[in-house]
């Protein structure tokens, strides 16, 4: 399979062919993808290699079942993995619920929007794009508070930065992804 | 419901990425269950989370991806073919009380399905079981009355669900959060008008300021 990352509205396409068509060959594509990003995720946040195995098998199987609550409108395929696989981990490796928001009132569109999905997916390049151009420690930062699974003043007990410092370079980082988008 | 107090940007990215313990969770949940614009705040932080599992990245980066099982497709497929005969989960029922959703999961409907304590003063008080790291409770302040003076070891998050309490630096109404960390030595006081009702939520034992509260508080366990 060629490498496709990036390319945002491809994998919208596929997951769009899960959810309409139950297409497998599609969810192969969208496995040989996330699924190792997945796998790399979840040892990042402590879970030894046969239980993230498992794990991800677990998140990208829920991908395929909950495929009729993908919406791109409300988010892009890497975010809805994202999220899935962030659920399944405070599950597993932190063996505590996660209070969910309520859903909004209005429910997903009867007639989907396509020019709300589209901008959506060119945000989505935008942002990676950003967050690639980032300087590396800012990148590192952000990563670890994403991935690692740690706390801000968990991150600064390991980097050895005292936590102000933590966060005001966090905040830094987010404000030049935020002025690089606008 | 005009809300003016929201949540600050290390508690959306630190829900976003699901490090919180989940007393701070079920607080941040059930404000964003109340306000749209933390809701769009949550969602570009998550899309950030999707960016970086979407990245492109070198080995030694943080989001580096990790190698399969040479079987995990057949696996996953098998999975997925075994759970096909698993019911899908119901929908959450749409809101009838006081309690947006993330909060009727460990209270219930709203304040008259709580079982309250009575912890002085006219306060009364319940907490919720929640897992380790922090504690989260309901509040109900008589209109009029005040919380005793107390300071904060970490951080204590409340939000208002009902009524308004003022402290020295502003008002907090329905859907307002107030963030106080331990540099905050306050007296919050509720209004006049419903009685006050709020989600509160501390990462370590408040620190009151008179000795009989102090004494209480063990009681309390807050």
């Amino acid at each position: 399979m060629t490498e496709r990352a990036g390319a945002q509205d491809d994998w919208n396409d596929l997951m769009m062919r899960i959810r309409d068509d139950r297409d497998m060959a599609a969810f192969a594509d969208v496995f040989r993808h996330y699924g190792p990003r997945v796998k790399g995720f979840l040892m990042k946040s402590g879970a030894g290699s046969a239980l993230a195995e498992e794990l991800t098998q677990d998140v990208m199987a829920t991908v395929w079942h909950k495929a009729n609550q993908f919406d791109p409108e409300r988010a892009g395929v890497a975010t809805w993995i994202f999220t899935i696989a962030r659920n399944r981990r405070i599950d597993a490796l932190r063996k505590s619920r996660r209070p969910e928001p309520e859903d909004l009132p209005w429910g997903p569109e009867p007639e989907p929007d396509q020019a709300d999905a589209i901008s959506l997916q060119q945000e989505t390049r935008r942002l990676g794009a950003a967050l690639a151009a980032l300087p590396k420690a800012q990148r590192d930062l952000i990563e670890r508070a994403y991935f690692g699974d740690l706390s801000h003043s968990e991150i600064a007990a390991e980097t050895g930065l005292p936590l102000g410092t933590i966060k005001s370079r966090l905040r830094l980082a987010l404000e030049k992804l935020r002025h690089k988008m606008s | 419901m005009t809300i003016t107090h929201h949540l600050s940007e290390p508690l959306v990215m630190a829900y976003a990425a699901g490090t919180l313990p989940e007393a701070f969770s079920l607080v941040v949940a059930t404000h964003i269950s109340l306000c749209d614009e933390c809701r769009a705040r949550l969602g570009a932080h998550e899309a950030l989370g999707g960016a970086i599992l979407d990245a492109v990245l070198d080995a030694k980066d943080a989001a580096a991806p990790a190698s399969l099982a040479p079987d995990s497709l057949a696996a996953t497929i098998a999975r997925i073919k075994a759970m096909d005969r698993t019911p899908p989960t119901p929908p959450r029922p749409p809101r009838t009380g006081l309690f947006p959703a993330p909060l009727r999961d460990y209270a219930g409907d709203g304040p008259e399905a709580v079982k309250w304590r009575r912890v002085g003063g006219g306060v009364r008080q319940a907490i919720l079981p929640t897992g380790r790291g922090a504690t989260v409770r309901l509040l109900h302040i008589p209109a009029g009355s005040s919380v005793p003076d107390h300071g904060h070891r970490g951080t204590e998050l409340t939000l208002v669900l009902q009524g308004a309490f003022r402290d020295d630096s502003a008002r907090f109404g329905p859907g307002d959060l107030e963030i106080a960390d331990q540099s905050v030595e306050h007296t919050p006081v509720a209004e006049a008008g419903p009685d006050c009702i709020c989600l509160a939520a501390t990462d370590a034992p408040l620190r009151f300021n008179a000795l009989l509260p102090r004494i209480a508080q063990r009681f309390l366990r807050i």
